[in-house]
């Protein structure tokens, strides 16, 4: 049987949540699918605090945000929210196909919005397949949700925001962080972080990387090296670092597939970090009533995934013509408030992707 | 370098310490923040209206030195770890330093814990003078340690666990 749906959002992250709140304001009524059990996207694991404005909920803490988008979406009459609902395919016929309870369900929605985030990358070295070495994000559920101290000693590799905060957050777990290592010559992800880092006694050491891991059975420690200014290791900077786990936060790459898979156009744009489908500015891609929302489109933050999510749902609404004077009011104010978050030097990598994004569409 | 190694320079710091008359006349935020992200949780904490942020949202944040009155409430509202209140007046050779802190165990109010600087090198041992929660949601400590005058610039945070007693 086919179940006909108004608004299929799928992955309940902030950019899906966001979404499903603003379809459903307008009158939309929306189906909201998560393949995980809770929902909340990456944010269930966040225990900083989050930067941004105050529409933003800035100065609050990530898991504190989720659950806050998470209460609205429990207490919303027009959404119904499905966990453990993992969306495995969508047909050029509009047919999107979900697997929940071992079960097959198949849906057919007017309207999409795809925010289903992103994936990690991994690093290519020498034993790189030892036990010991995980994701940045493993380590950061194992030891927020899960509640376990992940490792006695590690070296974290990536300077940028995840490899930075998550180190913090294992000091805070009584970790031993023995350092950061990053090859790019400058450090990527915020100073403010770098600093608390810092003076907690971890040394960032930029252009340096892991030459090797090493260990019998399991990983017992790395030796890494610096990096000249062509990225060629030099001979004679080993250091051998003993470790119990080495965490890699190298970056993050779109989840972009069922877009793609619906016949998007996705093109590779490496400041958006990986292959995005090409959306217009209302956040629809070249399917008609299909939308992205949040990293799927390019890898950014919560806080800008939470405006796009928010675009997203207005303008389907506006689409189905729900309550649209409101709505379109919304769109336009999601537009501003997404430029001026893209606005400072920080906003430079994402700015010149959505540049592309732009060319490319202006191409077809 | 900051952007390489995490650490502010004296040159980075030279655009945020205020004068040093200021500094005499009692506690005064300091933002050690120095890049242009996009935050501004602390224009809106602070009650005096003392930090602002020109001309958006990506500028640096900027103490007036006439209108903090050292209330440290923007110490924990701060996402960054980025505020810090330094009270030179506290007695004849100390300066109070107030700095975010979010480990386990907190220190107690009188014990005496292991200063780091910038860089997390040992400073010595100093007294806690405060240790305030900054709320159940919240959940960052603001830490008081009273250092001798010429650290008051460096002590920017402690070691957490190995607290002793007494003096
Ligand atoms: C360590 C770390 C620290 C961060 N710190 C900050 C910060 O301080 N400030 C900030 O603004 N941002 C921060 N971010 C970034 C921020 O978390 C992400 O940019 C944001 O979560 C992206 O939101 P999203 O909704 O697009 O994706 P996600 O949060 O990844 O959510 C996607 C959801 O979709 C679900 N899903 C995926 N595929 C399917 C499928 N086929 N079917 C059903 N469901 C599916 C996933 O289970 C997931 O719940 C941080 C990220 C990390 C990892
Ligand atoms: S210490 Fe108090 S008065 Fe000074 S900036 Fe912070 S909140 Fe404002
Ligand atoms: S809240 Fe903290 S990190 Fe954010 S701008 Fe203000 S001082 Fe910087």
């Amino acid at each position: 049987m086919i179940r006909d749906v108004e608004v299929l959002v799928i992955g309940g992250g902030p950019a899906g949540l966001c979404a499903a709140k603003a379809a459903a304001d307008s009158g939309a009524h929306v189906l909201l699918l998560e393949r995980d059990d809770t929902p909340g996207g990456q944010l269930v694991k966040q225990t900083h605090k989050f930067f941004g404005s105050e529409r933003q909920f800035a100065g609050t803490r990530g898991f504190q945000i989720g659950e806050m988008l998470v209460d609205e979406i429990n207490a919303h009459e027009n959404i119904e929210l499905m966990t453990d609902a993992t969306v495995l395919g969508m047909y050029e016929d509009g047919i999107v196909t979900v697997l929940k309870d071992e079960k097959h369900l198949k849906l057919r929605p007017v309207k999409t919005i795809i925010a289903t985030g992103a994936a990690e990358k991994f690093l290519t070295f020498p034993n790189n397949d030892l036990p010991g070495i995980y994701g940045a994000g493993a380590v950061q559920t194992l030891m927020n949700v899960g509640g376990v101290k992940p490792a006695d000693k590690v070296v974290m590799v990536g300077a940028g925001n995840i490899g930075l905060i998550v180190s913090y957050q294992m000091l805070q777990a009584g970790v031993e962080v023995e350092c950061v290592v990053e090859a790019l010559p400058n450090i990527g992800g915020f100073l403010v972080h770098a600093s608390k880092l810092r003076r907690a006694g971890v040394p960032i050491l930029t252009r340096w990387t892991v030459k090797e891991a090493y260990g019998n059975g399991k990983l017992e420690g790395v030796i890494l090296c610096q990096l000249d200014d062509k990225w060629q290791q030099i001979p004679g900077t080993e250091k051998d670092v003993p470790c119990d786990t080495l965490c890699l936060a190298v970056g993050l790459t779109p989840l972009a597939e069922l877009a793609w898979q619906a016949g998007a156009r996705c093109e590779y744009i490496r400041e958006l970090s990986g292959h995005v489908p090409i959306c217009d500015e209302n956040l629809m891609t070249t399917v008609e009533g299909l939308y992205c929302a949040g990293d799927v489109s390019g890898i950014e933050e919560a806080s800008s995934a939470m405006v796009e999510g928010r675009l997203a749902g207005y303008a389907v609404a506006v689409a189905l013509g729900y309550d649209v004077e409101n709505a379109q009011k919304e769109v336009d104010a999601a537009k501003a408030e997404l430029v001026e978050l893209r606005s400072g030097p920080m906003g430079g990598k994402i700015r010149a992707g959505i540049a592309k994004v732009e060319q490319k569409r202006g191409e077809a | 370098m900051l952007i390489n190694d995490g650490i502010p320079t004296a040159e980075d710091l030279a655009k945020v310490l205020p004068s040093e008359e200021r500094l005499n006349k009692g506690p005064i935020a300091i933002t050690e923040c120095f890049q242009e992200i996009a935050c501004n949780p602390c224009v809106a904490a602070c009650p005096h209206h003392a930090i602002s942020m020109e001309p958006d949202i990506n500028a640096t944040p900027k103490v007036d030195p006439d209108k903090c009155i050292g209330c440290r409430v923007c110490v924990a509202k701060c996402p960054g770890l980025a505020i810090f209140v330094v009270d030179m007046t506290q007695s004849e050779g100390t300066a109070a330093v107030t700095f975010p802190f979010e480990y386990i165990p907190v220190p107690e109010k009188g014990q005496l814990a292991c200063g780091l600087n910038r860089a997390g090198e040992e400073m010595g041992w100093f007294p806690v003078l405060r240790a305030v929660s900054g709320g159940k949601k919240n959940l960052t400590y603001m830490i008081t340690l009273e250092v001798p005058k010429e650290l008051a610039m460096e002590v920017r945070n402690i070691k957490a666990g190995g607290y002793r007693d007494g003096k």
